[in-house]
């Protein structure tokens, strides 16, 4: 298993593997806010708990469909699927290794973009604990989508329209722990609606991530 | 090859349907005809809000089937994954288009009623917002179905789809609950029809959520009907291939 | 041992084989013929795992299936070797050494596997089947965009394998070289299609 996440970190990492592709989408989005928007602190700091949120939701979104997709065509899925390893843990892994690649590297940059959108200081703690309670079930619901759309031709925009709402449970509490925490307000209520949709989606969602992949492998 | 299939048999389904779709699409027109003409002409205006109420006749069915919709879908869904009725996957199919086209009556008849009870057209409401979702869960269904070329893989594909998707909604809806509590407070707005409707109101607004059920059936019915027609014109189609 | 009997199977919905039936023993090969769209890729796959028979029973012991299909599942930016230890970490085999050997991968080792011809990227999928030490080899086309000598080597690598004990079932249009080993036409069990009844369709809307 383990052999798996090395190679899908090693791929990642190397030339052509779209490593850092989300943190520079990231990074565009915290400059482009404020030019769309106007530079007022007062304003930018009561956005900013949804801006961020939504940024990092949407660069998860972006490497969704490198997922399954480079596996997919040059034949390694049909291999690991006959390979003594269980399909539920292969689609574990590639949510791991995407949650790794993409949303970890978020979360660390985070407090970053905070500050380009005068995020209170306040809210830092909870927007760095709440993504990182967060974006794992970001990568797994996108390993669903992923593997819903994974042999489909018009499949990277597709997985957009099937993921964002899929998304919005955990957007909405998310962005809430910032937005209460950058208030001064208690945060333990969206932050454990939160925590649960995460175990929930970590527990449940590869064994249906896992069902589609088979049912398009066939 | 039989043990796959033999659950299911389409050709009865053709020929129950054939005497039963008439029957039930003049039933619905029937039934909606007699719960709008009463609703519309034959209810006193509200003493609040005015002859603005009798839109409730068209909202609150369309939105209720909308819902229900759904809820057929997931039950066919499941009943395709785990007994592979062909025809239980195309009634989902068939379902979709009318739940999302449900679900915008729903929103657009909200729309032309808020306009004038609350000054506007949308509020981010919890209510409306689900609706919203809703749509876009629909959009994504239809969007998936629409992708894929085997109608089998599809089939399997939109069902772990709509039970995923359910769970979700779900989440979605209490989500909007508890998002909008920091915002205003919502409530006031509510849509449904209250404990102070009486009656007058109740008896027309049943007979119209009754007469859009039958809709909802009939355009079921027919779509499934033309689902399996093209079904079996693609597996024609094969054979000939084949041959 | 592996035996197939009465297995059909169906591409999308549509049913392609039926009635397939043949035995493989230790040391033997079985050669699929047919023309192309008969099913052999779908009945390779139905053999493999990937997806279900419609009917009829695969007789054969878990987890001794190693399968190889069009695409050799090749990383392009892993060198020879990271690719191979990949698969002998899955399959819980540690050593890449005798692979990369019977395949004459030795001096590639290091190489991206970007920079190897299409002939050399196929040595490296079929190395990923010694890899396995798996004894049941389902390869589909294993010899396409080989050279007249990477086919010899092909030949020589499943003499050893079944020399050694193992099974090989291998769709191919070409002459392996291999007079041991016994052929099946699949144009045998081609799906009758189903004679439609009264005017009426069943649930394959046939």
């Amino acid at each position: 298993m383990s052999a798996l996440l090395i190679r899908d970190l090693r791929l990642a990492l190397r030339a052509g593997g779209g490593f850092g592709l989300g943190l520079a989408f990231f990074l565009i989005l915290a400059v482009l806010v404020p030019l769309g928007v106007g530079p007022d602190p007062g304003t930018l700091a009561r956005i900013a708990p949804g801006i961020l949120w939504l940024g990092a939701l949407l660069a998860c979104l972006l490497s969704l469909d490198r997922i399954f997709a480079l596996d997919f065509e040059d034949g390694s899925l049909d291999l690991l699927a006959t390979a003594p390893v269980p399909l539920e843990a292969v689609v574990t892994i590639k949510a791991l290794a995407h949650w790794l690649t993409t949303a970890l590297p978020l979360v660390l940059v985070s407090p970053l973009m905070g500050l380009l959108l005068f995020l209170p200081a306040e809210a830092y703690l909870w927007l760095i604990l709440s993504l990182t309670l967060g974006t794992p079930a970001l990568s797994v619901i996108g390993t669903f989508g992923a593997a819903l759309t994974v042999g489909l031709k018009r499949g990277g925009l597709l997985v957009s329209l099937l993921v964002l709402p899929l998304y919005i449970p955990t957007l909405v509490f998310g962005a809430e722990v910032v937005a209460r925490g950058a208030q001064g307000l208690t945060v333990a209520t969206p932050l454990a609606l939160l925590s649960g949709i995460t175990f929930g989606a970590v527990a449940l969602l590869p064994f249906a991530s896992a069902m589609v992949l088979r049912i398009n492998l066939r | 090859m039989a043990s796959l299939w033999e659950y299911a048999n389409p050709l009865k389904f053709m020929r129950t349907t054939d005497w039963l779709l008439p029957v039930v699409s003049v039933a619905a027109l029937v039934v909606t005809s007699i719960g709008l003409i009463w609703g519309f002409f034959f209810t006193p205006d509200d003493f609040r809000q005015g002859s603005t109420v009798k839109i409730v006749f068209l909202h609150v069915p369309a939105a209720m089937m909308a819902i229900n919709a759904w809820v057929m879908m997931l039950v066919a869904s499941l009943v395709w994954l785990i007994r592979r009725h062909h025809v239980s996957a195309l009634a989902a199919k068939a379902a979709a288009p009318i739940g999302l086209t449900m679900t915008l009556i729903g929103l657009i008849t909200g729309a032309v009623w808020g306009q004038p009870m609350w000054g506007t057209w949308w509020a981010w409401d919890p209510r409306l917002t689900s609706f919203l979702i809703l749509l876009l869960f629909y959009l994504g269904y239809l969007a998936l179905w629409s992708a894929i070329e085997d109608p089998d893989t599809g089939a399997d594909l939109t069902a772990v789809l709509c039970l995923v998707g359910s769970v979700f909604a779900l989440l979605s809806r209490y989500a909007a609950i508890f998002w909008n509590q920091g915002l205003h407070q919502g409530a006031s707005l509510s849509l449904a029809p209250g404990t102070r409707m009486d009656w007058a109101y109740k008896a027309p607004l049943y007979t119209c959520m009754l007469g859009f059920g039958l809709i909802f059936v009939a355009l079921v019915l027919a779509g499934t009907r033309t689902e399996i027609r093209a079904r079996r014109m693609k597996a024609l189609v094969a054979r000939e291939r084949m041959a | 041992m592996f035996q197939v009997r009465a297995l059909a199977c169906a591409r999308g919905s549509l049913l392609l084989l039926e009635g397939v039936q043949f035995s493989l023993r230790r040391g033997h090969a079985l050669v699929l013929r047919g023309p192309n769209g008969c099913g052999k890729t779908t009945l390779l796959r139905t053999i493999a795992g990937l997806q279900r028979p419609i009917a009829g029973e695969i007789d054969v012991e878990a987890d001794i299936i190693a399968y190889a299909g069009h695409a050799d599942g090749i990383k392009s930016t892993l060198t020879v070797a990271e690719n191979l230890q990949f698969w002998a970490d899955i399959y819980g085999t540690k050593t890449i050494d005798s692979a990369l050997d019977q395949m004459n991968l030795r001096g590639l080792a290091q190489r991206m596997a970007q920079n190897l011809s299409a002939g050399q990227k196929r040595r490296l999928g079929l190395a990923r089947l010694i890899v396995t030490a798996r004894p049941i080899w389902v390869l589909d086309e294993p010899t396409v965009s080989l050279d007249t000598a990477s086919v010899a080597l092909f030949a020589n690598v499943i003499r050893d394998h079944l020399g050694s004990g193992g099974m090989a079932l291998i769709a191919t249009h070409i002459e392996l070289g291999l007079p041991e080993v016994e052929v099946l036409d699949l144009s045998a069990f081609k799906a009758r299609l189903p004679t439609p009844g009264d005017g009426g369709f069943d649930e394959a809307f046939l």
